[in-house]
């Protein structure tokens, strides 16, 4: 994104400044004693060209939304590309966070916080677009492409209608379903706010009756955590774990495979033994056990990206890793990618 | 073989080092041992009876390690098991997650920099602090930009605050779901900060004291996270931080920039910090209202809930932890902290909140920052059930998990400040339970 795509109608007001100029001095000629504090050189100027780049958050009201525009049909392709893998074709998947359905279930049992069913301006999904997604590689859409990538996820949330285009005028008008869903009356704002629990602090024979409610189930830490003594420290009469277990934190290689596909943000999409977004690593191994150029192949797809090999989702081009680390990953998926 | 010393008892109880151990257990532990690369086998064993001169240690008889032997410094490797964790199965990505600080394990009100929690939204950003600047502009006189060695020579200050994410125990509003305090409690560490107040720069670059009303604070990380803060309590205490208990921050929490938003929720301390926009409107990010907002009953949600209210937890004896000692001692320690100012006293009860006792309070008691307490107890053998309860300087009580369902049902996920149970069974086990 050029600067020039990101400027935004915030400059300073020159009548504001004039005026803060003028209280100054005449605040100054006052008391004959106001200077600037001597640490005031430390701080350098910045110019509203160089705010314009860094700047770009939007509000509700839309200021700060870049001049732009794109439309529903513009969205459709941009997010079957950048977006369908982790949220779903039609923006439903819970796998991560759906953006569609969920209206209305807000006072239910079952709440579904969703883009369509949560937010209250449309700004925020613009705004969070723009400064945050694709997860793996944000800040590569164009304005354009976000003004149509969000026309695209509205008309999934039936927020807007199949032909609509936004720009920076139409976007803080689209009427969001829970616009009215919030409420500020509450005492978490402010640090005297009104509680809304009144406890009292009774010290003597406080209750009649005592009767535990709620449990783990059997077996659930075993299951969930294995050894759950490993998480004490062996020391001072808490556990029964063997005391001296002088144990070194597992090793971790810099230069490990499984230890980068971590680092490099691989295991968003993949995992090892099972499929999840993408293909299990151990199904990629097995598909090309017997092709001699496996490793130049990989490295090749995971540089340039792609999808049909494994289903429509879209793997995208990954420029993070260095081709050393690259080869060190490739090599560890086609031996069976095992655990560090 | 009766003892005078305490620990044998609880050694005793291991299996490896149980008199009657078999040689086989007895030489794979010792085995353990010596594949770690730790010469204890000698004096961990105890191969000493009552009334027999004391053991004199190897680590007596032999030339130590030469200083500096580990430049920076590690725990001890007998230590491993105190470490953040993940709770399994509550995130989908490793990089927008959560580590929890292992409270269980820890000591007075610091967190030591290598335990303090970690909350990423897009994994953990690594940052070069020869290239990062700050930003403040927006309705201010001069917009400004700080390098770090510009921030580094301003006027500093120090101070200890928690840090607690608004979604500490959120797991728990609708019934028990984790085993331990650390899951239970763990989104929460304290620290002495170091940095410059918030408000000296805002001074600097002249703040339109007659219309602002909020400022944005944004990260460098791939989130570029934004939080809306009031400016009322940016021109208070909040902080731009660099130090964090004597060092420079952790990247993991925020390296080299962070905000301090003192007794706010975790999500407003900003890491990674590299903007900050004066405004006259709050912004309404994603992450006020998609997520940090306290969904109830009816529907609505409370947006904008900033402060941490007051909440205590006891830490030891906590849950899965095994009490072995029946009639003996046990101190009941454990952490209580305020967003709206300083403790001014917990209560303990050992029998689920019938009779309650005022605990012990560690100096220093100090403004939104943890405050350690401790009660003495002796253990009866018979079940019980634990729990801490504090008071704020405010007068405002810790309530039950019935009465803030009863406000706020069981959907909200954030702020809750509960008051928590730890039932000790016959057995000497420790389980987390709700009542």
């Amino acid at each position: 994104m050029s600067s020039s795509e990101m400027a935004r109608p915030q400059a300073p007001n020159k009548k504001s400044l004039a005026l803060v100029t003028a209280l100054c001095c005449f605040t100054a000629c006052l008391s004959m004693a106001v200077k600037a504090a001597p640490w005031s050189s430390l701080g350098g100027p910045l110019t509203a060209r160089e705010i314009s780049s860094w700047d770009i958050d939007v509000r509700p009201d839309g200021v700060g939304l870049p001049v732009g525009k794109g439309s529903v049909s513009d969205g459709q392709m941009l997010y079957e590309t950048h977006c369908a893998n982790c949220h779903g074709v039609f923006g439903e998947s819970n796998e991560y966070i759906a953006l569609t359905g969920g209206i209305g279930t807000l006072a239910g049992d079952a709440p579904q916080r969703t883009v369509a069913s949560k937010l209250d301006y449309a700004t925020t999904l613009w705004d969070y677009i723009n400064r945050a997604m694709p997860f793996t590689h944000s800040k590569q859409l164009s304005v354009d492409e976000v003004y149509a990538v969000t026309a695209y996820v509205l008309n999934l949330a039936e927020v807007l209608p199949m032909d609509a285009v936004l720009d920076e005028k139409t976007l803080p008008q689209v009427e969001m379903p829970n616009r009215k869903g919030f409420t500020q009356d509450h005492g978490f704002m402010r640090v005297d706010g009104k509680p809304d629990t009144q406890a009292n602090a009774c010290m003597r024979d406080c209750l009649d009756m005592v009767e535990v409610s709620s449990t783990l189930p059997e077996g659930f830490t075993q299951e969930m955590y294995g050894d759950i003594r490993t998480h004490f420290r062996a020391l001072g009469k808490h556990t029964d774990l063997e005391p001296s277990a002088a144990s070194e934190p597992a090793a971790i290689s810099a230069g490990n495979g499984a230890t980068l596909a971590a680092n490099h943000g691989c295991l968003v999409c993949h995992a090892v033994d099972t499929a999840k977004v993408g293909p299990a690593f151990s199904a990629v191994a097995a598909r090309y056990r017997d092709e001699p150029a496996a490793a130049a192949i990989l490295k090749a797809k995971v540089r340039q990206g792609g999808s049909g090999v494994w289903g429509s989702a879209m793997m995208p081009p990954q420029s993070g890793p260095d081709d050393e680390a690259l080869t060190t990953m490739v090599a560890w998926i086609l031996e069976g990618a095992a655990a560090p | 073989m009766k003892t005078e010393h305490p620990e044998r008892g609880r050694l005793q109880t291991a299996p490896a080092l149980a008199a009657g151990a078999s040689a086989i257990e007895r030489r794979r532990f010792l085995t353990t041992l010596t594949g770690a690369g730790t010469v204890l086998a000698s004096s961990r064993s105890l191969a000493w009876e009552a009334g027999e001169p004391l053991p004199v240690p190897d680590s007596m008889r032999v030339l130590g390690k030469p200083v500096a032997a580990d430049a920076y410094g590690h725990p001890s490797p007998h230590e491993s098991n105190v470490v953040r964790r993940q709770s399994p199965g509550l995130t989908r990505t490793n990089e927008s997650s959560i580590a929890f600080a292992p409270l269980q394990s820890l000591f007075g009100i610091i967190t030591p920099n290598g335990l303090h929690f970690e909350r990423d939204h897009a994994g953990r950003a690594d940052v070069d602090p020869a290239t990062h600047q700050l930003a403040i502009h927006g309705l201010v006189a001069n917009p400004k930009r700080y390098t770090l060695d510009a921030l580094l020579r301003m006027p500093s200050v120090s101070r200890i605050h928690f840090i607690e994410c608004g979604a500490n125990t959120g797991m728990e509003w609708g019934n028990v779901a984790v085993p331990t305090v650390q899951f239970t409690h763990g989104m929460l560490s304290c620290a002495e900060y170091t940095g410059v107040l918030l408000s000296t720069l805002l001074d600097e670059v002249g703040v339109d004291r007659k219309r602002a009303r909020f400022i944005l604070a944004e990260g460098a990380d791939g989130a570029a996270l934004t939080r809306t803060i009031p400016l009322e309590m940016a021109l208070d205490d909040v902080l731009v931080v660099y130090g964090q208990n004597g060092e420079m921050l952790r990247p993991e929490n925020g390296y080299p920039l962070r905000l301090l938003v003192p007794g706010v929720q975790g999500v407003s301390s900003v890491k990674w910090l590299r903007r900050i926009e004066v405004g006259d409107q709050p912004w309404h990010t994603r992450e006020e209202t998609l997520h940090y907002s306290d969904l109830m009953p009816d529907g609505t949600s409370r947006q904008f809930t900033w402060i941490q209210e007051a909440k205590s937890v006891i830490t030891s004896p906590s849950g899965a932890m095994k009490l072995f000692d029946k009639g003996g001692y046990y101190e009941i320690t454990g952490l209580a902290w305020s967003g709206r100012g300083r403790i001014k006293r917990v209560d303990v009860s050992t029998d689920g909140g019938r009779q309650w006792h005022t605990a012990r309070l560690q100096e220093p008691v100090l403004s939104k920052a943890l405050t350690r307490f401790r009660h003495d107890w002796v253990w009866n053998g018979e079940p019980a059930l634990l729990q801490s309860r504090c008071i704020d300087e405010t007068g405002y009580v810790q309530p039950t998990i019935r009465m803030l369902r009863e406000v706020r049902g069981t959907r909200s996920i954030y702020h809750n400040n509960a008051i928590q149970t730890w039932q000790v069974l016959a057995s000497g086990e420790i389980r987390n339970v709700q009542l």
